[in-house]
C-alpha cells in the first residue's frame, strides 16, 4: 500500500500543512476531553473555590446510583429503537423510490427536507404535535380510545423521543441508501428475476448484501447520532422525563453538569460516555465489518 | 419564580391559541445545544462591546454589569428601572444584560467567575441560594457591602418573610431581594356561578376545594376542579410551611450543611395521596414538571376552575382571562392540622454581588441598591409585575395610592406571606444542590401519578435521594 506516497522535499512542509487540522483537533477535541478526564477525578464546588482530589470516587458513585444505571438502560433502548426505526424506514423509502422513474427526483428533494430542520426546531414541532393539552395527535388518539400523556406515561415519552429522533435522521439515511441502491447493477437483479427469484428473495439475497457497506456505515453514524446529537430533541420535548424515563446519557451529563453544577460527576459521566462510543465504534469496525461485503 | 420571560413568539402564539406556553418559549429560546460555545460567544462579544464602549463613553462613569433573567415584559420593565437610575445620577452606569432563564443566568455567572470575567451583580433564583451562600470567597454579602461603602441601609425596613429567606443564621442579609413572589389561588368566578357556588367565596380548605370541584364537575361547569404550577414549590415546600411542618432538619437547612430533608411527614404524605386520588377522578389535572407549563392553559381555557401559582402570574392571568372574571384566594389548608394556616414562603430571585471587582464598582452597586429598594421604585415594580413589595414602605405607598382597592386581590400575596410571624418551619429553606432536588421532587411526583409508588413511598424515596445530594454538597463545600 505504499504506492501513492508523496515525497516532500522540505521536511517541515507536511507538518505545516497538517498544522491547522491538528490545531483544531487539539483545541476543540483533545483539550476538552483531557479536561473532562482531569475533572472526573476531582470534587469541586460550583465556583471552583475548593477542589480536592477524590480518585475514582465519582466513578464509583455513578455505578452505585440507580439513576445512572437507569440512564444506561434508557440509552440502550433509545439508541437501538431509534437506529432501527431510522434505518428500516429510510431503506423502505429508498426501495420504493428506486422503482420510480420520472418522479424520483421530486421525492428525493422532499424526503431530504427534514434534514435541513434544526434539531431544536424539530423537537418543538414534535412537542406541539404530541402535547397532551393542545396537541393534534393526543386529540386524534383520544378519539381512538387511547389516552396519550407523555408527561406521565414512560412508554409514551419514549415513543415520542424515538419517533422525533428517528424522523430527523431518516433523510440522511435515505440519501445514502438511494446512492447505494443505484450502485447495484441492474443486471444482477434482472438475472435473478429470470432465474425465477421473487422480489422478496431478490431483496434478501442480492440487494441487502450488496447494500451492506452502506448499511454498516449508516449503523455507525446512527449510533453516534443517537448518543450525542439527540440532545436537542430530548431537551425540546421531554427534558429527560417523566421520572427520568428518557434521560439518555448525554442529557444527564448536561443536567448534572450545567443545571446541577455537579462538575465532578458530570465529567465522569462524559468520560464513560466517550468510552462507550469509542468501544462501540471499535467493535463495529473490527467485528461487524468482517461480515460486510464490499 | 415565575414568568422568567414572555418573548415575542409567545405573544404570537397567544394570538393563535389564546394562551401562551412557557414550555414553547423555553424550547425555542432558552436552550441551546452549544451551551458552552454560546456562552463563550456571548462573553466574547460582550467584552468586545465593553471594550468599544470604554473608548466612546465618558471616562468618569463607572460601569456596573448586571446579569439578569428577566425576559419579555419583565425585562423591559427592568431596563426602564435601570434607565431611571442612570438618568438620576452621572457617576455610575448600570448595564443590564439578559442571560437566559434563571438556571442559565446562574451557570453563566459561575462560569464567568471561574474565568475571572464575572459581572458585579447577578440575579439568582431562590433555589440557588444554598449554592451562592456556601461560596464564601465568591460573593460579597450585601450587609457587608453596604457597611463598607457607608451606604445607609436598614434591613428592618424589608418584609421579614422576604428577607428571612436570604439572611444567615446571625441575621445578616446576604443578598438584595428584588423579585419575590408567593403562590396564591386563582379561580374562575363565572364557572363558580354556573356551578351554583358563590362566586365571591374562594375555597379556604382542601375540603372546600374537593367539595367545590365535585359540584363544578357534576354540574358540568368545567371539566376539572383545579390545576397547579410548580408541584415542588407550591404543593410540597409551601404546603409544608403553610401547615407549619418542617421541610428539613436544622431549621429547614438554615442551620448548616448537615441538614436532612424531612418532607416525608404525615401531612405531606396525606396531601400527595389526595393529589394522586384527585388526579384519578379528574378533580386535579397535572400541569407538568418544573413550572408546570401546561397548567396555565388549562385555567385560561376554562378547563379547570381553580389554579394555584405564583402571585407574579397575575399579569398573565389577567391578560389571558378574557372571557371570564378571576377571583383570588389564599392557598387552601387542611383544617385538622394544628397551626395551619401558618404563612407561605416566597420564591423568586435576589441580587448577589460577586467578589473580585474594583472598589469603585462596589460603591456604585451600593448606590444602585439604595435606589432599587426605594419605595417608589419598589411599588412600581410590584404593581407592574405582581411580585411582592419587598419593603414595608413600598407596601404603605401602594396603600396610600389606593392601588389595592382598585385592584382587588392584589394584596392577597402580602397578607398570606405575613399572616403569622415565620417559624423555623416557615421562613424558607436552604439546601445545597437544591436545583437538582427540585427535579427529584418532580420525578417522584410523576412516579406517584403513574401509580408506580404510593405517596409515602414517593416521599421516602425523594428524601433519600435528596439527602444524598445534600451530603455531596456538604462534602464539596464543607
Amino acid at each position: 500500500m505504499q504506492t501513492k506516497r508523496t515525497i516532500f522535499k522540505n521536511r517541515g512542509l507536511p507538518y505545516l500543512l497538517l498544522f491547522p487540522q491538528l490545531a483544531v483537533t487539539l483545541v476543540f477535541f483533545i483539550w476538552p476531553a483531557a479536561q473532562a478526564v482531569r475533572q472526573s477525578f476531582l470534587r469541586e464546588d460550583a465556583f471552583g473555590l475548593k477542589t480536592s482530589f477524590v480518585g475514582l470516587a465519582n466513578y464509583r458513585q455513578l455505578f452505585n446510583t440507580p439513576e445512572y444505571l437507569n440512564s444506561l438502560h434508557v440509552t440502550l433502548v433509545f439508541s437501538v429503537s431509534t437506529a432501527a426505526l431510522a434505518l428500516v424506514t429510510s431503506l423502505l423509502l429508498a426501495l420504493s423510490l428506486d422503482r420510480m422513474i420520472r418522479s424520483a427526483r421530486i421525492y428525493t428533494a422532499l424526503l431530504v427536507w427534514p434534514y435541513a430542520v434544526a434539531p431544536a426546531i424539530a423537537g418543538v414541532l414534535w412537542w406541539f404535535i404530541f402535547n397532551p393539552t393542545i396537541g393534534v395527535l393526543p386529540y386524534v388518539l383520544a378519539a381512538l380510545g387511547y389516552d396519550w400523556n407523555h408527561a406521565l406515561d414512560k412508554s409514551d415519552a419514549m415513543v415520542l423521543v424515538v419517533v422525533a429522533a428517528a424522523w430527523k435522521q431518516i433523510s440522511y439515511n435515505f440519501l445514502f441508501f438511494v446512492a447505494g441502491l443505484q450502485s447495484i447493477p441492474a443486471s444482477m437483479r434482472e438475472a435473478a428475476a429470470i432465474d425465477g427469484a421473487g422480489p422478496v428473495k431478490r431483496f434478501f439475497t442480492i440487494t441487502l448484501p450488496l447494500l451492506s457497506p452502506t448499511t454498516f456505515f449508516l449503523l455507525v453514524v446512527n449510533v453516534v447520532y443517537t448518543m450525542f446529537d439527540t440532545f436537542a430533541v430530548i431537551d425540546a420535548t421531554t427534558e429527560g422525563g417523566p421520572a427520568q424515563a428518557t434521560m439518555i446519557l448525554v442529557y444527564k451529563v448536561y443536567r448534572d453538569g450545567f443545571i446541577g453544577l455537579n462538575l465532578g460527576s458530570s465529567a465522569a459521566q462524559s468520560v464513560v460516555l466517550m468510552g462507550i462510543v469509542i468501544a462501540l465504534t471499535i467493535v463495529q469496525f473490527r467485528f461487524v465489518e468482517r461480515r460486510v461485503t464490499y | 419564580m415565575l414568568p422568567q420571560r414572555q418573548p415575542d413568539l409567545c405573544l404570537v402564539f397567544m394570538k393563535l391559541k389564546g394562551n401562551c406556553h412557557t414550555g414553547v418559549t423555553r424550547a425555542l429560546h432558552e436552550r441551546d445545544i452549544e451551551i458552552q460555545g454560546d456562552l463563550m460567544f456571548r462573553t466574547l462579544s460582550f467584552s468586545m462591546l465593553a471594550f468599544a464602549a470604554s473608548f466612546g463613553a465618558a471616562q468618569a462613569q463607572t460601569e456596573i454589569q448586571w446579569w439578569h433573567a428577566m425576559g419579555g415584559e419583565l425585562g423591559a420593565k427592568l431596563e426602564e428601572i435601570v434607565a431611571g437610575y442612570n438618568a438620576s445620577q452621572s457617576d455610575y452606569k448600570v448595564v443590564p444584560t439578559y442571560k437566559g432563564n434563571y438556571a442559565e443566568t446562574m451557570t453563566a455567572a459561575i462560569a464567568a467567575f471561574r474565568a475571572g470575567e464575572q459581572p458585579d451583580i447577578v440575579q439568582v433564583f431562590e433555589v440557588g441560594t444554598g449554592t451562592m451562600m456556601a461560596a464564601e470567597g465568591a460573593i460579597y454579602p450585601v450587609y457587608q457591602l453596604m457597611a463598607d461603602m457607608k451606604e445607609p441601609f436598614d434591613p428592618k425596613g424589608f418584609l421579614p418573610a422576604v428577607v428571612g429567606y436570604y439572611t444567615d443564621t446571625d441575621g445578616n442579609m446576604l443578598s438584595m431581594p428584588f423579585n419575590s413572589s408567593t403562590p396564591i389561588l386563582y379561580y374562575n368566578k363565572d364557572v363558580f356561578a354556573k356551578a351554583g357556588l358563590d362566586p365571591e367565596t374562594a375555597p379556604k380548605t382542601w375540603g372546600d376545594v374537593e367539595a367545590f370541584s365535585a359540584k363544578i364537575m357534576e354540574t358540568g361547569a368545567a371539566k376539572c376542579g383545579f390545576t397547579t404550577g410548580w408541584i415542588s414549590w407550591v404543593q410540597l415546600e409551601n404546603l409544608s410551611a403553610w401547615h407549619n411542618q418542617p421541610i428539613g432538619t436544622l431549621e429547614n437547612g438554615f442551620g448548616g450543611l448537615e441538614t436532612e430533608l424531612t418532607v416525608n411527614g404525615p401531612v405531606q404524605a396525606k396531601h400527595w395521596e389526595n393529589l394522586a386520588k384527585w388526579q384519578k377522578n379528574g378533580v386535579f389535572q397535572y400541569g407538568g414538571p418544573g413550572g408546570g407549563a401546561d397548567s396555565a392553559p388549562k385555567f385560561y381555557a376554562q378547563e379547570c376552575a381553580m389554579y394555584m401559582n405564583s402571585s407574579a402570574s397575575r399579569a398573565g392571568v389577567m391578560a389571558n382571562a378574557k372571557d371570564f372574571s378571576v377571583g383570588f384566594g389564599m392557598l387552601p389548608y387542611y383544617e385538622d392540622v394544628q397551626g395551619a394556616p401558618q404563612n407561605s414562603i416566597i420564591g423568586g430571585a435576589t441580587l448577589w454581588v460577586l467578589q473580585g471587582k474594583p472598589a469603585e464598582d462596589y460603591k456604585g452597586v451600593a448606590d444602585f441598591f439604595s435606589y432599587l429598594s426605594s419605595p417608589e421604585v419598589q411599588a412600581d415594580w410590584h404593581q407592574f409585575s405582581g411580585y411582592l413589595p419587598i419593603t414595608a414602605a413600598a407596601y404603605e405607598l401602594g396603600k396610600s395610592q389606593g392601588y389595592y382597592e382598585q385592584n382587588p386581590g392584589s394584596d392577597i400575596a402580602i397578607k398570606q406571606v405575613t399572616l403569622n410571624a415565620p417559624t423555623p418551619n416557615s421562613k424558607g429553606l436552604r439546601f445545597g444542590n437544591y436545583v437538582q432536588i427540585r427535579a427529584i421532587i418532580d420525578e417522584e411526583f410523576q412516579r406517584l401519578l403513574s401509580g408506580e409508588v404510593d405517596a409515602q413511598g414517593a416521599l421516602d424515596s425523594l428524601v433519600k435521594r435528596g439527602n444524598e445530594l445534600i451530603r455531596e454538597f456538604e462534602a464539596a463545600n464543607g
